[in-house]
């Protein structure tokens, strides 16, 4: 029986087309990935990500408990600060990526994916040794809605009772939305400026509806898991199961940034810091196709006839007109300008290594 | 709801087939590019392949997903729409016209009987839909 987030009837009277996503009914696109794309790139978009886990963690230890599962260094974070971060295994393999919420010093709440909750929530719990501690999943509580796209700060204005500009890039806020509390953090997986707002479940369809009417006419337009795939690609954004597992370390994923050797021991710090000490081996590139053909997840990836790397994530990115993807390298091949080929159907297409991001739009914000 | 145009033959793998004499054009059905959704590559064979009925003769891809097309009778390519390498689009605009995507040269006309028609092709998708 698949899970169904509290939105599941409004995407199907709304015309979505559903899928299995990891165990969950999931809308994967309403209009077509394309011009939901676009939308969020020029406008606005809504996609529903309640599927995605919810993990609180509070009491006198909660900082320390999570500094030491988590890669980035959590000491640094303010009340209401968010944070993207690794939780990694003893020998560095990354377990998850997730957004951690201090909410104060005794609170933090950590959104994760939505195939990874259970075991999150299991391993978290796992290391909570020290007893003034509770860890407890709330994810059925919560709704996640993400409002992305140049246009969203203007549509969640008109229903919000704080000054939403006063929200930097990564950070968050109580607030009532259209009456409703939610926590809102100006954040997402869409490489555009927007908003995840976290509501109550019960409340979800009220925000739903009420976020589509209101940003109708700023071409707000319902967007499906297809899109926020080739969103985050263009923005790089690495997706754990494809571009990241247990069997590769966040600096492999090129996710250096979020690895603090230097904050105090956590789970993987020794194992890490040894692969950085003895240099990687392998590493994480972004390329572009010089051909119209598309690659895939999976594709494999020669250099000079020999195979060497497999594609993590590929697509065809709408925004850029450009077929893009990301495939772990032997870091002998991995140099930006490097030609190499995807095996696409038995034929051997062109590709360049490229700098990651391919899209970064113009901050306004940071 | 998808348009089948009456005229033509249809085989359960959604092309369809405008024959004309020796000559057969091939597609795939408005149904099928609903399916596909925006489609954004297609791999079409060379002038003067050859493919037995049934077997791949190129692919569709879409963001989401590539799938095969396949041979709808037993021939050899004699023109393929190259207009669908800038504008793979025209599959989903117009896939009973512009988004046509080779001709054949007919080798054995009996396997024409063996197409479905419009109004066979539509119990079809209505069956599939129904599982």
């Amino acid at each position: 029986m698949l899970k169904r987030t509290p939105l599941y009837d409004l995407h199907v009277s709304l015309g979505a087309r559903m899928v299995d996503f990891v165990g969950w009914h999931m809308p994967v696109q309403y209009a077509g990935p394309i011009p939901e794309h676009m939308a969020v790139r020029e406008a606005a978009g809504l996609f529903d990500v309640s599927h995605m886990g919810e993990i609180e963690v509070t009491g006198k230890a909660a900082l320390e408990l999570v500094q030491r599962v988590t890669t980035n260094d959590v000491s640094k974070l303010d009340d209401n600060q968010v944070q993207y971060s690794t939780l990694t295994n003893e020998s560095g393999g990354v377990i998850d990526d997730l957004l951690v919420y201090r909410i104060n010093a005794e609170y933090f709440l950590l959104i994760v994916n939505a195939s990874n909750t259970d075991k999150d929530y299991e391993w978290i719990k796992g290391h909570n040794t020290a007893g003034s501690v509770v860890v407890h999943d709330t994810s059925g509580a919560w709704a996640l809605l993400a409002l992305q796209g140049p246009r969203s700060e203007r549509i969640l204005q008109d229903l919000s009772d704080r000054m939403l500009d006063r929200i930097p890039y990564y950070w968050s806020q109580w607030m009532q939305v259209d009456g409703v509390n939610c926590r809102v953090s100006r954040t997402g997986y869409t490489g555009e400026d927007g908003f995840e707002i976290l509501c109550p479940a019960d409340s979800a369809r009220h925000l739903w509806n009420r976020l589509l009417v209101t940003g109708q006419d700023r071409g707000l337009v319902p967007c499906g898991l297809a899109a926020r795939n080739t969103l985050r690609l263009e923005a790089a954004f690495r997706l754990h199961g494809n571009d990241m597992d247990e069997t590769t370390t966040p600096l492999e994923a090129g996710l250096g940034w979020v690895v603090k050797l230097n904050k105090g021991d956590f789970v993987g710090r020794e194992a890490l810091a040894r692969q950085k000490a003895e240099g990687l081996k392998r590493k994480l590139v972004g390329f572009e196709v010089l051909d119209r053909a598309p690659a895939r997840d999976n594709y494999k990836v020669a250099v000079d006839g020999a195979e060497v790397g497999h594609v993590t994530s590929g697509s065809y990115a709408p925004f850029l007109k450009k077929n893009i993807g990301l495939a772990y390298l032997p870091t002998e091949h991995a140099a930006v300008g490097r030609e190499i080929s995807i095996i696409v159907r038995g034929r051997s297409v062109p590709a360049r290594i490229v700098e990651t991001p391919f899209y970064k739009r113009e901050r306004k914000f940071d | 709801m998808a348009n089948t145009p009456e005229e033509l033959g249809y085989t359960k793998d959604h092309e369809w087939v405008r024959v004309s004499g020796e000559q057969a054009t091939v597609g795939i059905t408005d149904h099928a590019q609903q399916q596909l959704g925006d489609v954004v590559y297609v791999e079409l064979p060379k002038v003067g392949e050859r493919f037995e009925s049934a077997s791949p003769f190129g692919s569709v891809e879409s963001v989401k997903a590539v799938s095969e097309i396949y041979m709808p009778l037993t021939g050899t390519v004699e023109e393929v729409n190259e207009s669908l390498n800038d504008s793979p689009e025209r599959v989903n605009t117009d896939p009973y016209g512009e988004g046509w995507m080779i001709r054949i040269k007919i080798e054995n006309p009996g396997e024409v009987d063996g197409l479905l028609n419009s109004i066979e092709y539509e119990d079809y998708i209505k069956e599939e839909a129904a599982e």
